[in-house]
């Protein structure tokens, strides 16, 4: 079984982001980068399900530039067996995301691709639906457990929706995009880093894939949200709650 | 001049704030940009729900029957949603960024060909379009370059459509290639709970790790929870350490909630917490710990150990009634 994963680049979720005072974009300077955190979920979700067949091949894929090799070989040194790199410059819009990612479903046959249900920087939660639609599968996001049946040609996939769990039906081949509580992921071990040095990395320049890039969004601007102001320290649970009842007139 | 069209969503046939509040947007947006707004009901047997929602005042209601739409799945919905915007000549197709819009509405965008903004809080006269990024620590404005656009609402940034006007509704079969269908529904396993969703709720009462157990979370917050009529929420850190389910998470990660009143107990206030509840109308912060950046948002901070406040709160409160 071949299995496709998909892992974005992004700031350290624990960091304060701030915006540049010109509204291009966010202060890099001294930032620290890892793998989204839901693309770690899903790395280690195909790590388990390649356990349990005891044997498939699980194969990474990241867009961004040269420094996403970082992610790749954290994903690698946890256990998955290559990795693809495209290179773009900057940041790519989801829809050219989920183009690459089809040409490359088509040239490496997966029978499942498995990503994070969003980034933590773009925050757009779109990648996995939108491929799955170019690629006519089905889909099963936002998942919190999922069984593959025997013969590996359809999954029950139980999905984290408003209101309480779903569960659905998938046929395979198919996408499914990782929430907080899939799994916990393993950190790499020390042999896992020192063999992750030797595993392949590809490199493809997204121009190569002869996919249309042409931007469909357009950032016009990166603004600082309105800040909140913070109020008044109470002493105690009665003044608490007699402001919220005769300041605030919240209760 | 461009035609709106809403996907309002049910949960097994009934409305929850999230369809009105896309209809409300669907509304502002084709205000702006010169067209009328149509709304879409999808399922088997929904010629009432229709109705229902016709009270919201849009120029027509669709009311789109298919036996493939009986139970929610996201390629069915995809279609039958992309076939009718086509056929209704609607540029601008709009739901709320709930679970179900998350999940259909990117697969929208590629049947059309549309550019897609998802959870966004606004939408300008000139068309431009504003959605938090980075857990919301930044908001971008962008432009959707494409003559078709998709687009999915934050329910707390748009007001839900008024009971103010009575829409057409038009019965019309969905279009839907069954043989391309690769999704089933299994069974859906609803939260019970006799609070009011978290998502709607004017009071929200969260807990962190300070409650330090899901007993606590039973035995101390609950109560005050229940005193104030309120919904109960929980952060990631409770969530992670396995206090209380996923679904009662807010955060970038989970919920996005805006109560008139949200009171954070025994969080600290992580940024990705921040995110699903800074817009609340008063915060207030309970912690023991003075430094915690909670207090930072917090319209009102108690420092004190939450064992001893919650309780006592909770009396307080019962006082008043």
């Amino acid at each position: 079984m071949k299995i496709l994963v998909a892992a974005k680049r992004v700031p350290d979720p624990n960091a304060t982001i701030k915006v540049r005072p010109d509204g291009t974009g966010i202060v890099t300077d001294n930032l620290k980068y890892v793998v989204n955190p839901f693309c770690e979920i899903a790395i280690e979700e195909a790590l388990r399900i390649k356990e349990k067949q005891g044997g498939a091949e699980v194969i990474l894929v990241s867009l961004g530039d040269q420094v996403s090799q970082e992610q790749l070989r954290t994903g690698l040194a946890m256990g998955a067996d290559r990795a693809i790199l495209v290179l773009a410059e900057g940041d790519t819009e989801p829809v050219i995301v989920a183009r690459a990612l089809a040409k490359l479903v088509e040239q490496e046959q997966p029978e499942l691709v498995l990503m994070g249900k969003q980034s933590i920087d773009d925050d757009s939660n779109v990648v996995g639906q939108m491929l799955a639609e170019m690629l006519g599968w089905g889909q099963a996001t936002f998942a919190s457990e999922v069984k593959l049946a025997d013969d590996k040609s359809s999954a029950v996939v139980t999905r984290e929706v408003d209101g309480g769990l779903e569960d659905i039906e998938v046929q395979m081949p198919a996408i499914i995009t990782a929430d907080l509580r899939l799994n916990e992921p393993r950190y790499a071990s020390l042999p896992g880093i020192m063999k992750a040095r030797k595993k392949e990395l590809k490199e493809v320049p997204l121009a190569d894939l002869g996919i249309d890039t042409s931007a469909q969004v357009k950032t016009i601007k990166i603004a600082p949200p309105p800040e909140r102001e913070a109020g008044k320290r109470v002493e105690t649970v009665e003044e608490l709650v007699n402001l919220l009842h005769t300041e605030a007139k919240v209760i | 001049m461009s035609n709106v069209l809403v996907f309002a969503e049910h949960i097994n046939k009934a409305f929850s704030k999230n369809a009105l509040v896309a209809v409300g947007a669907g509304r502002e947006i084709a205000g702006k940009s010169g067209g009328e707004c149509y709304v879409a009901v999808l399922g088997s047997g929904i010629e009432g729900l229709a109705n229902e929602i016709a009270e919201h005042g849009a120029k027509t209601v669709f009311a789109v029957e298919h036996a493939a739409l009986e139970n929610y799945t996201a390629d069915a919905h995809a279609q039958a949603i992309a076939n009718l915007a086509e056929e209704k000549g609607c540029d601008i197709v709009v739901s709320a960024a709930s679970s179900i819009g998350k999940d259909v509405m990117p697969r929208v965008a590629i049947r059309l060909g549309a550019a897609m903004a998802s959870d966004i809080t606004g939408y300008n006269d000139d068309g431009t379009i504003e959605r938090p990024t980075y857990a919301g620590n930044a908001v971008a404005t962008v432009s959707l370059e494409t003559a078709k656009k998709v687009i999915t609402v934050r329910a707390t940034a748009f007001e839900p459509a008024a009971k103010d006007g009575t829409a057409a509704v038009e019965k019309t079969d969905a279009k839907i290639d069954e043989g391309a269908l690769k999704m089933k529904f299994v069974a859906f396993n609803e939260t019970k709970s006799d609070r009011p969703p978290l998502t709607e709720a004017s009071v929200v009462v969260s807990g962190g790790r300070g409650l330090k157990s899901g007993e606590n979370f039973t035995e101390v917050l609950e109560p005050l929870v229940d005193a104030m009529g309120a919904a109960m929420g929980a952060s990631r850190a409770a969530v992670d350490a396995g206090f209380v389910p996923n679904d009662l998470q807010i955060g970038q990660t989970g919920k996005v909630v805006a109560p008139e009143l949200y009171i954070a107990v025994g969080i600290s206030g992580a940024i990705q917490h921040l995110a699903g509840m800074k817009d609340s109308k008063v915060i207030v912060a309970i912690n023991k710990d003075e430094e915690a950046p909670i207090f930072q948002v917090s319209d009102y901070g108690l420092v004190a150990d939450l064992f001893k406040a919650v309780p006592e709160m909770k009396e307080a409160v019962e006082k008043l009634k």
